[in-house]
């Protein structure tokens, strides 16, 4: 099973008062194992309700949605519950960490919901998916005790830690500035790198561009759906933005590599 | 699924994290439990104190006591047709075949004189079963014997009351008293009795002879009770058939015509006397019951706070595969671990307060492991049910909407 993601004429219908508010107006699209995609649009495009959908948190008006090979259309809120658990990770905009709890904790919060208990020692791989996002010497730090990247590295390597088919991260780098965000975007090329499938949902152009494939949307369709031309390397980004402003000065790098 | 250990951990940690709070939301459990324990307490402790003080009336007494009389219809009230007389009583002593003892009592109040000083007292003309009768020991000479009854003999015993006023200090035996002008000999003190369930001293008293009395002090030949005590317990109701037939023969009374006496056993002296503290004890019970309900409805307050605020937390953990059922479980978990604490806090100063009263305020306190259990598992109990809605209103929130909550 090489499909991740496949939608047929999903829509989503919001009312509100008398009116109905079309959020998504029929999507199709695919997405195969070990992809990198960013869905792009401007506010309202429909990104955020195509990506609630994708992530089982809601549930598409009509229209199919196959994840991992199951359709997920006529499932209770509990079967919902266990596919966030087990075939999806998420990453927000707002970290969302649980505060007052170690990095630890909160990475493996996903496995204590686990039925199923697939993955043999919790901590153990709780330890393992933090020392991937680089965080091996941060286990015991809460969340307060981190910088804005680190709080997204624990994310990250909460969204890993259940193993799951399908990584979606919602504006990951809304709430970081540029070197941090480039930081970040490191940590997935290189899930990708090892097989992860990524689905990156943001508004920013240079963001998309560490994407393999980029989803334009707008008034909830699609409007574009392409590869990616010169793909940038974040950690080569990195690296250049460390020499270029080895003093600290965080300038604008997207400006100036525009 | 959580599993329980995490569960508690999770719990607990919210519970410490609110310090502050959670002792004050807990503070309406632990009173309310306190208060049940307190008061139960309180009261079985006197019911308790009432059954021993009834049983040192003596086992298996029955009490016969005059009839009242009808006068062209008007009642006359209890003893206004005394017919009990100490024939009545040799009667039963000759006829009856269940009875371990029987002794007249010839009633009386007067002002006795001695030691040099005088002391306003209940004189009982009695026969010599009746420290049998009430299981009541001599603490020092010996009681009169069934001649000095014969013989209408000027012989006393005293109660430990009586012999304390008039001759504090000093041993009674063989003093002499005066009981309206007639002279006395003090031949035995009896044991300490204490209060009867009516708050009554059973100590201020004088003994005599049943026959003494009743010629020497009162005049007549009406006595006032009979006391009888049956050979046992299971012959109690049997006795008492015994002492009706007897009594009603002794009377002519023919067939249709009422008893013109009443006869009381101890178990329904007992009845009465406990129904009131029963009573009591269960008032006491309901009013803190209240107070344990209060409890609940403050810990559904905070539990109710606790979810707006936590509404984020929620959202996150819905989001990683928190089913409803396992937020359900998780503030319901909190509000219990909240109330259980509670409870045993209640427990505790529930003791303390048991062990004050007792010690400082002389109160007999009785704390019944039962009620203890069940106020415990009462809190436990008001934890669920008013855990319940603020759990399930957590459960039913929308990940995106509380994700979003800010």
């Amino acid at each position: 099973m090489n499909r991740v993601i496949e939608t047929r004429g999903v829509t989503k219908t919001y009312p509100i008062g008398d009116l109905e508010v079309h959020a998504l107006r029929g999507v199709d699209f695919t997405v195969e194992r070990g992809e990198f995609v960013a869905i792009m649009g401007a506010s309202g495009s429909g990104k955020s309700t195509l990506m609630n959908i994708l992530g089982c948190l809601d549930r598409a008006t009509s229209g199919t949605y196959v994840l991992d090979g199951s359709n997920v259309n006529d499932l209770d809120k509990n079967d919902y519950a266990d596919i966030r658990n087990q075939k999806i990770g998420f990453v927000f905009q707002v970290f969302n960490l649980l505060p007052r709890t170690s990095a630890l904790e909160n990475v493996e919060l996903p496995l204590l919901y686990d039925r199923t208990r697939r993955i043999e020692d919790p901590n153990g791989a709780a330890v393992r998916a933090l020392e991937t996002v680089g965080l091996g010497d941060r286990l015991d730090h809460v969340p307060s005790q981190l910088s804005g990247g680190q709080q997204q590295r624990v994310a990250i390597a909460r969204a890993l830690v259940n193993q799951p088919s399908l990584i979606l991260a919602d504006e990951p780098t809304g709430n970081l500035d540029t070197r941090t965000s480039i930081d970040v975007m490191t940590v997935f090329q290189e899930l990708n790198d090892q097989g992860k499938t990524v689905v990156l949902v943001t508004h920013e152009a240079d963001i998309a561009m560490y994407a393999r494939r980029i989803i334009q949307m707008r008034d909830g369709k699609i409007r574009r759906d392409f590869q990616v031309k010169d793909r940038r390397n974040a950690a080569e980004d990195l690296a250049n933005f460390k020499d270029n402003n080895g003093d600290g000065d965080l300038t604008d790098l997207r400006a100036e590599e525009r | 699924m959580f599993q329980t250990k995490n569960l508690l951990k999770v719990a607990l940690r919210s519970i410490v994290r609110n310090r502050m709070r959670s002792l004050l939301t807990s503070l309406g459990i632990i009173i309310g439990v306190a208060a049940v324990i307190v008061m139960v307490a309180i009261g079985e402790g006197s019911q308790a104190r009432i059954e021993g003080q009834i049983a040192s009336l003596g086992t298996n007494v029955l009490i016969v006591f005059p009839g009242a009389s009808r006068m062209d219809g008007v009642s006359q009230g209890a003893g206004s047709a005394n017919r009990l007389t100490l024939d009545d009583v040799e009667k039963l002593n000759e006829e009856g075949t269940l009875f371990a003892g029987v002794s007249p009592i010839v009633g009386s109040r007067a002002q006795v004189i001695g030691g040099g000083t005088n002391w306003n007292t209940r004189i009982y003309g009695v026969s010599t079963e009746y420290p049998q009768i009430r299981a009541w020991d001599i603490a020092a000479g010996e009681f009169f014997t069934d001649r000095d009854i014969i013989s209408n003999a000027k012989v006393a015993v005293v109660g430990k009351t009586v012999a304390d006023e008039l001759f504090p200090g000093q041993d009674p035996l063989g003093e002499r008293i005066q009981i309206r002008n007639t002279p006395f000999k003090i031949v035995g003190v009896l044991s300490e009795k204490g209060q009867n369930p009516m708050g009554m001293d059973e100590d201020d008293i004088v003994l005599a002879p049943s026959t003494t009395v009743l010629n020497r002090l009162k005049g007549g030949r009406y006595i006032d009770m009979i006391n009888v005590s049956a050979v046992s317990t299971e012959k109690m109701e049997a006795a008492e058939e015994e002492v009706i037939a007897i009594l009603r023969d002794a009377h002519d009374l023919k067939e249709g015509e009422a008893d013109d006496f009443r006869v009381r056993s101890q178990a329904e002296i007992t009845e009465m006397a406990t129904e009131t503290t029963r009573i009591l004890t269960i008032l006491l019970g309901s009013i803190a019951a209240v107070s344990l309900l209060v409890g609940g409805i403050g810990i559904m307050n905070i539990m109710l706070v606790s979810v707006t605020e936590r509404t984020r937390e929620i959202g996150i953990r819905l989001s990683i595969g928190a089913r409803p059922s396992d937020i359900l479980t998780q503030f319901l978990a909190e509000s219990v671990v909240l109330s259980v604490i509670g409870g045993i806090l209640g427990i505790l100063l529930a003791l303390g307060i048991s062990y004050a009263l007792r010690s400082f305020a002389g109160l007999s306190i009785v704390v019944n492991p039962a009620i203890v259990l069940l106020a415990f598992s009462v809190s436990g109990a008001v934890g669920i049910f008013f855990g319940f809605y603020p759990a399930r209103k957590a459960a039913a929130l929308n990940p995106i909407d509380a994700l979003r909550y800010e």
